[in-house]
């Protein structure tokens, strides 16, 4: 019987959705030995949140009332406490920013090894096969380790749990010890707001590393204009001030539906992806046949940006 | 204040490569400094720059090829360099996060900064969890995804912004000695100059094998095996036009008109 600890993801008052997508992993694993599903739901409005959370599959969900934001000091001695308590086989968190600042150090405290970063799972209740990308999603990889494990699952690859379930729900009174709490969360801040929301664009024409200098920007900027387009990026062109923040398209920037996406010279990067799937239709111009963005795109042209913009520029001029 | 950082040579792929086993085949791969790292480093040596910081140190583990990418950080104002490598790393497939773990902590122990600064993740295995995993093991403090640094130190403390999803950005205080893994966009990381080039050839690169940081060889076999690599499946059927520059902008340009864009 291999029994699953899953921690669930809320932010400002707000499960994230990964929460629910949680929940389908855990039950997935759970169900193919025939384990239970444990949720753990850590501070903030922990009753509310259970209340949500219970949904169909769900054994058990423990609620940690303890504070009202994420600290990862607490989460991590909740989660290694829950474990002690609950001897699961597999601890599952999300591969989000605030599971990568718990999930390593949960990992190494209960000296059990860590996978991040999943797309899918598989046991049998002795090995766990993880299957997940290396290099920016050139590959994928699968990966085996044996008995006890932390992993981490990639947001949007499992679909969300819906459907009420009748799980238990328990106060799971932690011993959070204060004097080990060593950073303290202040605030939280928006960025990148400013003049262009491209969130609203219908057609967006949005430009990545390929376009190797600042100098170069404009070759996009004047299709852009001859499209009637809003101009948005990949990361790094933001990261080199070549844009301001408010242009970023991804995880951490701006999700975005627009009709049409044209991603110039964007490599298609999971937290670039994770901002622009959902555009109904993605053009990709790169010279990499092998691109990630060839992936998800709808039509490419595998050709030199510097040949093909001017002349699909020229086209509309 | 010693600041360390963490430099990690990865693997970079052609755009067109062959898959061998469970690994690329070594033709279609080159070498470059992680992208995340490039970022950590120019934190620390501005930190320095500040006269925050006394002495910056790097730690690589990686064989002797990968000094060209340590003196790559040493050219851009680091002071010394550590190197971690032995024979019985070279048939590793897949270094996991709980062998980094064990031979960074020996060498962080070793060296005993009040600051580690790491790689959000290695752009090759994309792990993401090295530092904090670190950081446990050695009781330190710590903060994942760093994009923002205070250089002031208030209270032996690190006032820090983490880059959450969407644009949220959480300000966090941490306590030192700790570990910030370093996103990117948190500075712009120079080129190194001449001068430092040159520089970097004289400065101090010290080489390690397990033993001299008394790690046993059994703390580097890995808990997590590589069973199989291959190329994902498109989730698309994704049309690709052929033909010159011209035509295939011309295709393009068709489909655009008839979604109504630019009319
Ligand atoms: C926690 C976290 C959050 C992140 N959040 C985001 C986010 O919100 N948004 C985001 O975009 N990234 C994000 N990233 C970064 C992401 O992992 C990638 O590094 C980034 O998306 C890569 O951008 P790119 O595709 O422009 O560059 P690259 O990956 O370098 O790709 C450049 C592409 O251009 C092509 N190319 C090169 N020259 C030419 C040419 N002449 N003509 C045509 N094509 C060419 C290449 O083949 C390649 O495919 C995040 C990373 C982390 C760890």
């Amino acid at each position: 019987m291999t029994d699953i600890l899953a921690v669930t993801d809320h932010r400002r008052g707000e499960l994230r959705d990964v929460s629910y997508e949680i929940i389908t992993a855990g039950r997935q694993l759970a169900n193919e030995t025939g384990g239970d599903l444990h949720l753990a739901v850590i501070s903030g409005t922990v009753d509310e949140f259970a209340e949500k959370l219970n949904r169909e599959g769900v054994d058990a969900i423990h609620t940690v009332d303890y504070g009202e934001e994420f600290n990862h000091d607490v989460y991590t001695q909740a989660i290694t406490q829950l474990y002690d308590e609950l001897a699961p086989q597999y601890v599952l968190a999300p591969n989000s920013v605030n599971g990568l600042d718990y999930a390593p150090a949960v990992a190494t405290r209960l000296d059990l090894p860590i996978v991040t970063d999943t797309i899918d799972l598989a046991t049998d209740g002795e090995t766990l096969i993880a299957t997940r990308e290396m290099y920016g999603g050139k590959v994928e990889t699968t990966t085996e380790l044996e008995g006890s494990a932390v992993a981490t699952i990639r947001s949007a690859e499992w679909p969300q749990t819906e459907g009420t379930g009748d799980a238990a729900i328990e106060a799971f009174d932690a011993a959070i010890d204060e004097d080990a709490i060593g950073s303290t969360v202040n605030g939280f801040e928006e960025v990148g707001g400013g003049d262009v929301d491209i969130s609203e664009a219908d057609v967006l024409v949005s430009v990545g590393r390929g376009i190797e200098e600042e100098d170069n920007l404009p070759l996009i900027e004047e299709l852009a204009d001859a499209l009637g387009a809003t101009l948005s990026s990949s990361r790094p062109i933001v990261d080199n001030g070549w844009l301001p923040k408010n242009r970023q398209v991804g995880q951490s920037g701006k999700v975005v539906t627009p009709d049409v996406y044209i991603a110039i010279g964007i490599s298609g990067a999971v937290q670039h992806v994770a901002g622009m799937k959902g555009s109904d239709t993605i053009v990709a111009i790169n010279t990499d046949p092998n691109a990630p963005i060839m992936d998800i795109a709808d039509y490419a042209i595998v050709d030199d940006l510097f040949d093909i913009v001017p002349a699909l520029t020229e086209e509309f001029q | 204040m010693k600041i360390l950082v963490t430099v990690k040579e990865v693997a970079t792929v052609e755009d067109e490569f062959e898959i061998e086993g469970t690994a690329i085949a070594d033709q279609y791969l080159g070498a470059d400094l992680n992208e995340w790292d490039d970022y950590a480093i120019e934190e620390a040596v501005q930190l320095q720059e500040a006269g925050v910081a006394d002495e910056v140190v790097t730690v690589t583990i990686g064989p002797e090829e990968c000094e060209q990418t340590i003196r790559q950080a040493l050219a851009k104002g680091a002071d010394r360099a550590v190197r971690v490598w032995d024979d019985s790393l070279e048939g590793v497939d897949l270094l996991d996060v709980g062998a980094k773990t064990e031979l960074l902590s020996a060498v962080i122990e070793e060296e005993d900064p009040d600051l580690v600064l790491t790689g959000v993740q290695a752009g090759d295995d994309s792990f993401g969890a090295t530092g904090v995993s670190v950081a446990e093991n050695l009781g330190y403090q710590w903060g994942a995804v760093v994009n923002h640094l205070e250089h002031g130190f208030d209270d032996d403390a690190a006032s820090v912004r983490r880059e959450l999803e969407g644009g949220v950005e959480e300000l966090t205080e941490i306590e030192l000695p700790a570990v910030l893994t370093i996103q990117t966009g948190i500075n712009e990381p120079r080129y190194a100059s001449l001068r430092g080039i040159r520089q970097a050839q004289r400065k101090e690169l010290d080489v390690k094998a397990l033993a001299d940081i008394g790690v046993d060889e059994s703390a580097i076999d890995a808990d997590l095996e590589l069973t199989d690599m291959y190329e994902p499946e498109s989730e698309s059927d994704v049309t690709t036009w052929e033909g010159s520059a011209e035509e295939t902008a011309g295709e393009l340009a068709e489909l655009l008109r008839d979604k109504g864009v630019a009319q």
